[in-house]
């Protein structure tokens, strides 16, 4: 995880409408192929959420981390 | 004295210069409001215009008649924000200086960032595309409907639900029902981001024999075939096709430095401040901020900007340090058959859910009515 540039990142924390993973599926529609991109949520429903979606679109879940009380959930665009 | 600029005559932008001209006396500050159209539009309303429930006429009213008498208005489109030399550029050459900025411009939709989907799909997203979308369904006699969110960001995130719930009831009473295929989309794996709401909403499609597809996000439309195609893979054929387009922001802002590449500004979550420009706020749909665009996320906001500004202009900035946007968002949800139900929350309290009924419905009806006297003025 260390080593893991991010290229963009939102700050989702408090966001129940549109919520987290519609903010995360957003960078990643203005993302580049290749780029890193982060979503903090504060949502615990993300947790199941987010990797689930990310699997189903077939986008790359590089993986969670906790900051502040809030989870940095981090991804890499692929096609 | 004080130049103060607010940029976008919608909820937000009208609410701010006239809270400001209550605030402030005459002297301490000119208030100028620069607004692209002469009109003040209610847009929650056009989700009733495809159903001939409201006329689209009834939705706007002279952006002059709601302002304060000290508020400037100059009708022009923004065409230019310079940050260093503190000027505003109007496409007419007009430049207006200010010493204080409040950006209120808005969204507007985007259609063209979906290959396909001017062609091939409707919307109720604009006053023009609503009466489109009546004409539409007053011709359609059976078939297969696909409704979804077609773009992210997009306006009032319930709005989808509420007009497939609509839709539903309009199909039934033209007694053509029964032959038509309804199909409801959505981005995540539920009906809706809110968990709450998911679990209230999906029993109430599958009730109306709705067809609901999850993890829908389009990417394209093909208007011959009359297919709409997900980035997930899945292909739906439909008859007519009503989508909710992708969203940006005004266009003056489309990749300057203080916004991202779709115009979104970048802002504090809670000061309302443009990150780096402690002159400049933002609020409403304008901000880069993950919450709903909509009218009353503007309502809530613009008492904050207003405070602050007022204290950075009158040198007691630390007296309104706590004056703070919490995330505040209040919305209606149309379940159809005159029922509603209502959302309310903010940063820290998820929302709460009441219950369909009668009720919230007509609060509804009546607040799209009262919107006139208690919202832009600052009454309410």
């Amino acid at each position: 995880m260390q080593s893991i540039t991010i290229t963009r990142e939102a700050d989702a924390r408090g966001s129940f409408c549109p919520g987290p993973l519609l903010e995360l599926i957003r960078q990643i529609k203005m993302a580049q192929v290749g780029d890193v991109i982060a979503v903090i949520s504060s949502d615990e429903g993300s947790k199941k959420d987010i990797p689930a979606w990310l699997a189903k679109a077939k986008q790359e879940f590089l993986g969670m981390e906790e900051v502040d009380g809030a989870t940095r959930f981090i991804c890499r665009k692929i096609k | 004295m004080k130049q103060i600029v607010v940029l976008g005559g919608g909820t937000g932008g009208t609410l701010v210069a006239n809270l400001l001209a209550k605030k402030l006396k005459s002297k301490e500050a000119q208030i100028t409001l620069v607004s692209a159209s002469n009109r003040h539009l209610y847009q929650p309303g056009w989700l009733y215009v495809p159903f001939g429930k409201q006329d689209p006429r009834t939705l706007s009213r002279p952006l002059a008649s709601l302002l304060r008498k000290r508020v400037k208005l100059v009708i022009g489109k923004v065409c230019r924000l310079d940050t260093t030399t503190q000027e505003v550029e109007l496409e007419d050459h007009t430049i207006l200086a200010y010493d204080y900025l409040v950006l209120a411009t808005g969204s507007q939709v985007a259609p063209e960032d979906i290959p396909g989907f001017s062609a091939g799909a409707h919307y109720f997203y604009t006053e023009e595309a609503a009466f489109k979308l009546h004409a539409a369904l007053e011709e359609f006699r059976g078939g297969k409907i696909v409704i979804g969110v077609g773009g992210l960001p997009y306006k009032c995130p319930v709005a989808p639900l509420e007009f497939t719930f609509l839709l539903d009831e309009y199909l039934t009473d033209r007694k053509i029902r029964d032959k038509t295929e309804l199909t409801y989309t959505f981005p995540l794996n539920r009906v809706f981001s809110i968990e709450s709401v998911a679990e209230m909403a999906q029993p109430l499609l599958e009730e109306r024999g709705v067809n609901i597809e999850t993890f829908f996000n389009l990417e394209e439309v093909l208007p011959e075939e009359k297919i709409a195609r997900s980035m997930e893979g899945t292909d739906l054929e439909y008859d007519l096709l009503i989508m909710v387009p992708p969203h940006r922001g005004a266009k003056f802002l489309q990749g300057h430095p203080i916004a991202d590449e779709q115009g979104w500004v970048k802002t504090d979550r809670f000061t309302l401040q443009v990150k780096g420009y402690p002159n400049i706020w933002a609020l409403g749909d304008t901000t880069d901020l993950p919450i709903s665009k909509a009218g009353s996320t503007a309502h809530f906001e613009a008492p904050v900007i207003v405070e602050r500004l007022a204290g950075r202009l009158r040198g007691i900035e630390e007296e309104v340090g706590e004056e703070k946007y919490e995330g505040h968002v209040m919305c209606f949800l149309e379940t159809g058959y005159n029922k509603a139900s209502m959302l309310n929350f903010d940063y820290t309290h998820p929302p709460k859910l009441h219950e369909p009924s009668r009720h919230v419905h007509y609060e509804k009806m009546v607040f799209n009515k009262a919107y006139w006297y208690l919202v832009p003025t600052g009454v309410l």
